[in-house]
């Protein structure tokens, strides 16, 4: 999802007997359905794990600006246009939530920053991809956050609070950005054939990197018992991926627009569509670095950070020099 | 010099006269760029109509391991509740 093989520092779930004493009452707290809070004692290993996933959800939201800043300036209406800005300057406070979130952690904001910056940690696989038509923008909205909603409704339960109360807030601004992205698909949809077919081809492109986001299949995915157990993660890659597609399959259905999966199909035994995997080499390929747009995204994000330091360094400049002048007026 | 601006907590008082309530953090330089920066990140839907700024660093906050000593003595007292007296029916509402 915004966070993807996310690597917990072990592998199995430790056995309660292997527990030290302050290992089990954690535990019981975390079975029992209560929030652990900053300065509660916890895991190292708790600890490390959910600082690499809130520090790459928080990457995500910020390296996903970027594919929906190349199109503010094309926007087709001064309405979309004012949208689509309220939706970036959404990510941007996202971004923020979750930053603040690790931070509680123990780590800061700008560590965490550098170690993107240096390819040291990752954002979603999604933003690899590019927006190539209008339509995109609404696919992204509607499809990519949509799979985002999928994921972060589930992680409003997850048993670290501040990552919680970061979860509530980000959902509730995320259905906006759905509802937006669909509101643009289907004026497409609706529209000239022209309109339709570049709807079509946004669904068609973006259909498998969506549901990409929700990481390698369950039999695959070898780091998730530990973090499922410590309920850092919620549901399995496998249950969220299926929620998305049940939900998504009849949206597309009422655009007139074709599914973007031939196999896409309803079955009455499992009461749930079948669907076929996406190309799990090409995301392995994307996460290492080597999908469409890997390279533009981090070293945009690495100039705007650079461009920015002589601001950051002016203000911080600035406050020191204000509040020694107030010392000296005392 | 390490020039990380400093973490601020960001308290909002809703529209309907309620107290100021922690909703978040954000970094700032100083006290005034944490205000502007509040009301860009956390009233941008109507959230608020005031807001408090505190850096981070100045909240003082009690231990987890004082959850005993201080919260459950108050388990054991159901007699601060109104609820723990019963008053007669004859008596009307109190």
């Amino acid at each position: 999802m915004y966070a993807q093989m996310i690597k917990t520092a072990r592998s199995g779930i430790k056995p309660r007997e292997e527990m030290s004493d302050q290992e089990r009452d954690f535990q019981d707290k975390i079975d029992r359905d209560i929030k652990i809070e900053p300065r509660d004692w916890m895991p190292d290993d708790y600890r490390a794990t959910l600082i690499r996933q809130i520090g790459q959800h928080a990457h995500s939201e910020v390296v996903g600006q970027l594919p929906e800043g190349n199109w503010v300036t094309r926007a087709p209406t001064l309405e979309r246009k004012a949208i689509l800005l309220a939706k970036v300057q959404d990510e941007a406070g996202h971004g923020l939530y979750l930053y603040s979130a690790a931070e509680t952690l123990g780590e800061s904001r700008d560590e965490l920053i550098r170690l993107l910056h240096e390819g040291r940690m990752k954002y979603s696989s999604i933003f690899n991809y590019p927006t190539l038509n209008w339509a995109d923008i609404g696919g992204v909205g509607w499809l990519i956050d949509g799979a985002a909603i999928v994921n972060q409704v589930a992680l409003q339960r997850t048993s670290y609070g501040p990552y919680s109360r970061a979860m509530v807030r980000i959902c509730k601004e995320e259905s906006f950005h759905a509802r937006q992205g669909y509101d643009a698909i289907m004026k497409m949809a609706f529209g000239t054939p022209e309109q339709k077919a570049m709807a079509q081809s946004a669904v068609n492109r973006l259909w498998f990197p969506a549901i990409m986001m929700f990481g390698p299949s369950d039999a695959e995915s070898t780091h998730s018992e530990q973090s499922m157990a410590w309920k850092i993660k919620v549901k399995s890659n496998d249950e969220l991926r299926q929620q998305f597609i049940d939900q998504t399959v009849p949206q597309i259905e009422y655009l007139g627009l074709d599914l973007p999966d031939p196999s896409l199909e309803w079955n009455d035994e499992t009461g749930h569509y079948d669907y076929a995997d996406p190309d799990w080499t090409e995301f392995f390929d994307v996460i290492k670095g080597n999908g469409p747009c890997n390279v533009d995204r981090l070293q945009n994000r690495v100039k705007a950070w650079e461009d920015g330091a002589w601001v950051r360094d002016g203000l911080m400049a600035h406050a020191r020099k204000k509040a020694a002048a107030k010392v000296a007026a005392e | 010099m390490k020039n990380e601006w400093p973490l601020w907590e960001i308290f909002i008082r809703g529209q309907h006269g309620l107290s100021h309530r922690h909703v978040g953090s954000l970094h700032a330089p100083d006290a005034e760029l944490a205000i502007k920066n509040a009301r860009d990140v956390y009233t941008r839907r109507n959230e608020g109509v005031s807001i408090w700024a505190v850096e981070a660093v100045h909240v003082a906050a009690s231990s987890p391991s004082d959850k005993g000593p201080y919260y459950e003595p108050s388990e054991s007292k159901v007699y601060r509740h109104p609820t723990f007296f019963d008053i007669p029916d004859e008596v009307g509402s109190m």
